[in-house]
């Protein structure tokens, strides 16, 4: 199965922080207060950042492997 | 997989209580101010929202209240409402309607208006609310800052209990006027 890593749109991004309180690896980060970014390292794909986002900023993108 | 809880995710409970002892007492309302600067100065100290991403007591309730009391619909807030121009104008006429009640305020410090036992809801809706003034100190104006304070909290709440039910829990946090101030503090303090 191809990998899945989260993708924020950092334009629309509010950094409200709801996908950095749901994400079970602790792969989301806010460090400027400006937008959250992703550890694509951690990152598993798993969709929980992306249900929770208030502003619907985050698309899983799927990896070619 | 549960994240173990930290103190301030327990926050929700104090923005409850901030809620419910306007009801009973007016001048309790003051202490919404907390709710204006601590984000203010995390921001412009610290550079980062962290008030929005731990201690929001607001955001906890909603998110609490959309999800696990299941009260939100979930669906995608629409594309106008996360749009810069939505956001900044939405904080500009926050900004605009506080400074108004700042000046009824003055007005009744000055003399020059009487005291008004009433919350407005959504800048419109004058709502009776003479059971939750008890007298006041120094002066009435003291009091009417309370009223005005309380109705900006409570017009925030109503909003955003709205929107939580339309669209995701926490949809008040795309257009909150704090989170579109903190944000735009962070961007122009990281620009260097």
């Amino acid at each position: 199965m191809a990998k899945r890593k989260a993708l924020v749109s950092t334009r629309l991004c509010v950094a409200c922080g709801c996908c950095m309180k749901v994400c079970p690896k602790n792969a989301i980060s806010i460090p400027k207060g400006i937008f959250a970014q992703v550890d694509r390292e951690l990152c598993v794909g798993c969709g929980k950042c992306m249900k929770e986002c208030p502003a619907s900023v985050i698309t899983l993108e799927v990896l070619e492997s | 997989m549960n994240k173990k809880k930290k103190w301030y995710d327990y926050l929700w409970v104090v923005s409850l209580t901030y809620l419910i002892l306007g009801f009973f007492n007016i001048l309790f309302a003051w202490l919404g101010l907390f709710c204006f600067f601590i984000p203010l100065i995390i921001s412009i100290a610290k550079g980062n929202k962290s008030y929005c991403n731990r201690y929001c007591g607001r955001g906890q309730l909603f998110a609490l209240a959309g999800g696990r009391f299941g009260l939100s619909r979930k669906k995608d807030i629409p594309g106008w409402m996360k749009s810069g121009v939505f956001r900044y104008g939405f904080l500009t006429f926050f900004f605009v309607m506080f400074f108004l009640m700042l000046w009824n305020t003055y007005l009744v410090f000055a003399g020059a208006k009487d005291l008004s036992m009433a919350v407005t809801l959504l800048w419109t809706f004058k709502v009776p609310w003479h059971w939750a003034y008890h007298g006041t100190f120094f002066s009435h104006g003291v009091a009417q800052f309370a009223f005005g304070f309380y109705s900006v909290m409570l017009t925030s709440t109503v909003l955003g209990f709205f929107t939580m039910i339309l669209f995701k829990p926490r949809s008040w946090c795309v257009y909150c006027p704090m989170g579109t101030m903190t944000q735009l503090i962070c961007k122009l303090k990281n620009k260097s």
